[in-house]
């Protein structure tokens, strides 16, 4: 699993790694292991995931209650890939 | 003080359907799309002249011919619709004279979707006071009056009918204290515009509020209800989209042998009707009994939910 962010848009580091194993978890359990397998930093969620856009609701809805963030609907159109979720969710404040 | 139990249920189908096919076409879509972002594969289509009324009539009649209840002994009779076209006069009090119920009051019940499990558990409540010894509770919508055919967010998702309960005295209590909300801050999401009205729904917001929800709502209303999800013989939730159904089951780990009712497949989602619907083609199929307890859960427009959990007639 490749965990090519880019660095200059990294606010809190350390806390990457365990958002990305815990949306995965999400993913996993949402959609199945299958799809849970194709999760990458890079992965985008209605192309290699091809998750639409209502169970991209359920991701959404299940990460705000792990992680304690909120997750706005406007806010939600831009999450194009995995990477975009996990750094949302990071700068919405989740301690590492 | 006495108790109440549903003793009777009653289904009103329109006959004529409208497949996916039909309504695929006129919104550049496809049966396979609408399966898939709903789980909805036909739903009934009332005639031009069947009306709110004429069906909830059907459904009210057969109700009180399960449950072997005289129209002259039903006190009270509450029509939960919000397809009228017009707001007066309400739907209940005709649909009181279609059935000869003599000596009932009538009124309507605005609750949308939650209105049938709203109208249980006051109409249980009225049985254990003693104001009425039997409660009709109809829920009656014919949403091809004010769906917009050319409407890609709605027009493959609402279908007509008419499901109806009787609510009457028993030994035992059969429909357990409600868990009800409501939250008019969100009332936008889903709403009737214009005149003649018209509905229009934010989808994604409307599957946001209703999947992150039902889950503690289900469990809520059971543990009102003095009862483990586990010793549930079915859950009817709503039949707003089966992609909520199947979330809410996944999140709850429902387990197996609870049976989940799924006729929003072939009936659409038909509001205030789809849980009397639902489960009397429960009943209808022998997958739950009478007696068995089960899980109601009303949720929609408003937004509101009311839900409970009531013994099979």
């Amino acid at each position: 699993m490749s965990l090519s962010y880019k660095e200059n848009s990294v606010t809190t580091t350390a806390s990457y790694p365990d958002l990305l194993t815990g949306l995965t978890e999400i993913v996993d359990e949402i959609c199945g292991s299958a799809t849970a397998e194709k999760v990458t930093i890079d992965a985008t969620f209605d192309g290699e995931l091809q998750i639409d856009s209502l169970t991209m609701v359920e991701i959404v809805v299940a990460c705000e209650e792990r992680f304690g963030v909120r997750i706005p609907d406007e806010a939600l159109e831009q999450l194009k890939t995995v990477g975009d979720a996990v750094q949302f969710i990071a700068n919405a404040g989740v301690a590492a | 003080m006495r108790g109440a139990a549903l003793v009777g249920l009653g289904s009103h189908r329109p006959a004529h359907r409208a497949d996916n096919s039909a309504i695929a076409a006129r919104i550049d879509s496809t049966d396979a799309w609408i399966r898939e972002r709903s789980g909805i594969v036909t739903r009934g289509v009332a005639a031009l002249d069947e009306s709110v009324v004429d069906m909830a009539v059907s459904a009210g009649g057969k109700a009180l011919a399960a449950a072997g209840v005289d129209p002259a002994d039903v006190g009270l009779v509450m029509v939960a619709t919000c397809t009228l076209t017009h707001a007066v006069p309400g739907a209940a009090a005709r649909v009181a004279s279609g059935l000869g119920l003599s000596r009932a009051g009538a009124l309507d019940l605005g609750a949308a979707c939650a209105g049938f499990t709203y109208g249980l558990a006051l109409a249980a409540d009225a049985v254990r006071c003693g104001t009425v010894d039997n409660v009709l509770v109809i829920g009656s919508e014919k949403f091809s009056d004010i769906i917009d055919p050319l409407d890609r967010s709605t027009s493959f998702l609402f279908g007509d009918g008419a499901g109806a309960g009787v609510v009457g005295v028993s030994d035992v209590d059969g429909i357990s204290k409600p868990v009800w909300s409501s939250d008019g801050a969100q009332a936008d999401v889903l709403r009737t515009v214009g005149s003649p009205p018209l509905l229009e729904m934010e989808g994604q917001a409307v599957y946001r509020w209703a999947t992150s929800m039902l889950p503690a709502f289900a469990r809520a209303t059971c543990e009102r209800a003095g009862i483990a999800l586990a010793d549930l013989a079915a859950v009817v939730p709503h039949q707003a989209n089966l992609r909520i159904t199947e979330s809410m089951v996944r999140a709850l780990k429902l387990p197996s042998h609870v049976v989940v009712a799924r006729d929003v497949i072939d009936s659409g989602n038909t509001s205030a009707a789809s849980i009397p619907l639902a489960l009397d083609r429960l009943l209808e199929t022998g997958e739950v009994r009478r007696g068995d307890p089960v899980l109601l859960l009303g949720f929609g427009a408003g937004l509101t939910a009311a839900g409970q959990v009531v013994r099979c007639p």
